[in-house]
C-alpha cells in the first residue's frame, strides 16, 4: 500500500509512536536463531535503493527519518522494518516530484485500489534554506560533569530528543563535538551546527524507584545543545529536595 | 510480533520493484551498484568484523586503549569503515560495569563492524524496554546480572555509534587472536549476552 502525502505530510508531530523508549506492552525481545540478514528479495533491494532514493530525491538522513516518522501510527506500528523504509521512499520521492504516484503504481500489480491513487494529496518538501558560509564552529556551552536538564520540547516536527528524558536531570558525560542539529535539518531550516553530549542520567531519575533497577544502574543518551538547560547549584539541591517531599 | 516480516505480503515486494523500475528508467540508479550494496551488506561486512576488533583488543593492550579513545580510528585500522561508522565509539565491560546498546528513535547501528541489525534489535520490544528495563530484556537473552554490576545503556540518539567490548571469558588465556574472533558474538557486541568459552 502506497503511504500517500494526504496521510503522511500533515502529521508531522514529534510525539510519534516511533519514540519508544520506556513503552510498555510490546512483550518479550525474541531473537531468531540463525537470522540471515534480510528475509526476503525486496527486502535486499530496498536496503540498497535507500541511499539512491536520498540522492534521488535530495533529502538528508533527518528527512528520512522524518519521513518514517510521518507514517500514521497505526501504520507504523504494523509494519516491517523495511516496509518502513519503503513508505517513506515512496513518500519522499513523490513529495520531491522526482517521481509520481500514478507513475509509482503503473509500475506496480494491475490489482493495485485506483482509490489509494485517488485519496493522494500532491505536497512538496519545503524549499532548502541554504547556510551561511564561513560561520565558526559554536563553543561548548556546558562540559563534562555539569548538571543539566533535558528541555520539555515538544516541537512540530522531527527531533532527537526523547520523551523519556524530557524535564529530567542529568550529568554531561563526554562531549561528543559539533553535529548538524537535525530539527532543523530535517526541515530544511539549516544546520544549526551546535555540540552534541553524551548525557547521562540516573534510571530512577528516569523510571522511579520501584523500576527494576540498582542505584546505579543509567542511561548515556546523546543530546544536542538546544535540548539542554543548566541546572544551578542551588536549583539542584531545591529541586533534590523537592522530590523527597 | 507486530514487528516481524509478514512473508505472505507481496505488498511490499511489487512496490519495492515498481520503485527499482522507476528510478532505473529516469537515470537515477544504477542496478549494478545496487546488486553492488546489497553484496557488501549480505556477505562482507558483518559481525565477524567487530568480533576481529574484539579479539585484537583483548591480545593487544596497546590496541585496547587506542580502541578505547578513538573506536573510528581504531577500527579503520583494521580496514573497517563506512556509512553509520563515521562516529564510532567502543565501551567496555568490567566486572562492574555491563554496557547494553540500543535506539529507541529508529534503529541506529554500527554498520561497519556489525553489519545490518537483526530484527530483535530493530523490535518495538527491544526498543521501548531497552532504556526502561535493561535487566528484564538481558533476562530474555538468558543474562541475569547481580545487582552491585552497573548497566549503563547507551540510546544511539544521535550520530555516534557504538560497539560493545565484552569481556574476555576465563579459560581463553591460550587462544590466538584468530581462535578468539572465532567466540565472540553479535549478540556481545551489543550487550546482550556474555562471551562463552569454547567447551573443551
Amino acid at each position: 500500500m502506497l503511504v500517500v502525502a494526504s496521510e503522511s505530510a500533515i502529521i508531522a508531530t514529534v510525539n510519534g509512536v516511533h519514540d519508544m523508549g520506556g513503552m510498555d506492552g510490546f512483550g518479550a525481545v525474541v531473537p531468531e536463531k540463525n537470522e540471515p540478514v534480510f528475509h526476503a528479495d525486496w527486502e535486499r533491494r530496498m536496503y540498497a535503493l535507500a541511499t539512491s532514493v536520498m540522492g534521488a530525491a535530495q533529502v538528508n538522513i533527518d528527512e528520512f527519518r522524518h519521513a518514517i516518522e510521518r507514517i500514521p501510527p497505526a501504520r507504523y506500528l504494523a509494519s516491517s522494518y523495511y516496509e518502513r523504509w519503503l513508505a517513506a521512499a515512496e513518500m519522499l520521492l513523490v513529495e520531491r516530484g522526482v517521481v509520481t504516484r500514478e507513475e509509482l503504481l503503473a509500475k506496480q500489480d494491475a490489482s493495485i485500489d485506483p482509490a489509494w491513487i485517488a485519496n493522494a494529496v500532491a505536497n512538496r518538501g519545503p524549499a532548502p534554506i541554504k547556510e551561511k558560509s564561513g560561520s565558526k564552529p559554536p563553543r561548548a556551552r556546558f562540559s563534562k560533569g555539569d548538571r543539566v536538564r533535558a528541555r520539555n520540547l515538544n516541537p512540530a516536527g522531527h527531533t532527537r530528543l526523547p520523551r523519556y528524558v524530557r524535564g529530567k536531570a542529568g550529568v554531561i558525560a563526554r562531549d561528543w563535538g559539533v553535529f548538524v542539529f537535525p530539527d532543523t535539518n530535517a526541515h530544511h531550516a539549516g544546520t544549526k551546527p551546535q555540540h552534541c553530549y553524551s548525557v547521562s542520567f540516573d534510571a530512577r531519575e528516569l523510571w522511579g524507584k520501584s523500576a527494576n533497577a540498582s542505584s546505579r544502574d543509567r542511561v548515556l543518551i546523546d543530546l544536542w545543545e538546544d535540548y539542554l538547560e543548566p541546572i544551578a547549584a542551588k536549583s539542584t539541591a531545591r529541586s533534590i529536595k523537592k522530590r523527597k517531599k | 510480533m507486530s514487528d516481524h516480516h509478514n512473508t505472505d505480503d507481496s505488498g511490499p515486494a511489487a512496490r519495492v520493484k515498481a520503485l527499482e523500475a522507476l528510478l532505473t528508467e529516469k537515470g537515477l540508479i544504477d542496478p549494478a551498484a545496487i546488486d553492488a550494496i546489497v553484496d557488501t551488506y549480505e556477505t562482507r561486512v558483518g559481525p565477524r568484523n567487530g568480533a576481529r576488533v574484539v579479539a585484537k583488543a583483548w591480545m593487544d593492550p596497546a590496541y585496547r586503549k587506542r580502541l578505547l579513545a578513538d573506536a573510528t580510528s581504531a577500527v579503520a585500522e583494521l580496514g573497517f569503515a563506512g556509512p553509520e561508522g563515521g562516529h564510532l565509539v567502543a565501551v567496555e565491560n568490567t566486572d562492574r560495569v555491563h554496557n547494553l546498546v540500543v535506539c529507541t528513535l529508529c534503529s541506529c547501528y554500527p554498520w561497519p563492524v556489525l553489519g545490518l541489525p537483526p530484527v530483535w534489535y530493530k523490535s518495538f520490544a527491544y526498543r521501548s524496554r531497552a532504556v526502561s528495563d535493561p535487566r528484564g530484556v538481558l533476562e530474555d537473552f538468558g543474562l541475569e546480572l547481580p545487582r552491585e554490576v552497573e548497566v549503563r545503556v547507551w540510546d544511539s540518539s544521535a550520530e555516534i555509534r557504538y560497539l560493545v567490548i565484552p569481556q574476555r571469558p576465563k579459560g581463553t588465556a591460550k587462544m590466538s587472536e584468530d581462535e578468539l574472533a572465532a567466540i565472540v558474538t553479535r549478540d556481545s557486541m551489543v550487550g546482550v549476552a556474555k562471551v562463552e568459552a569454547p567447551r573443551t
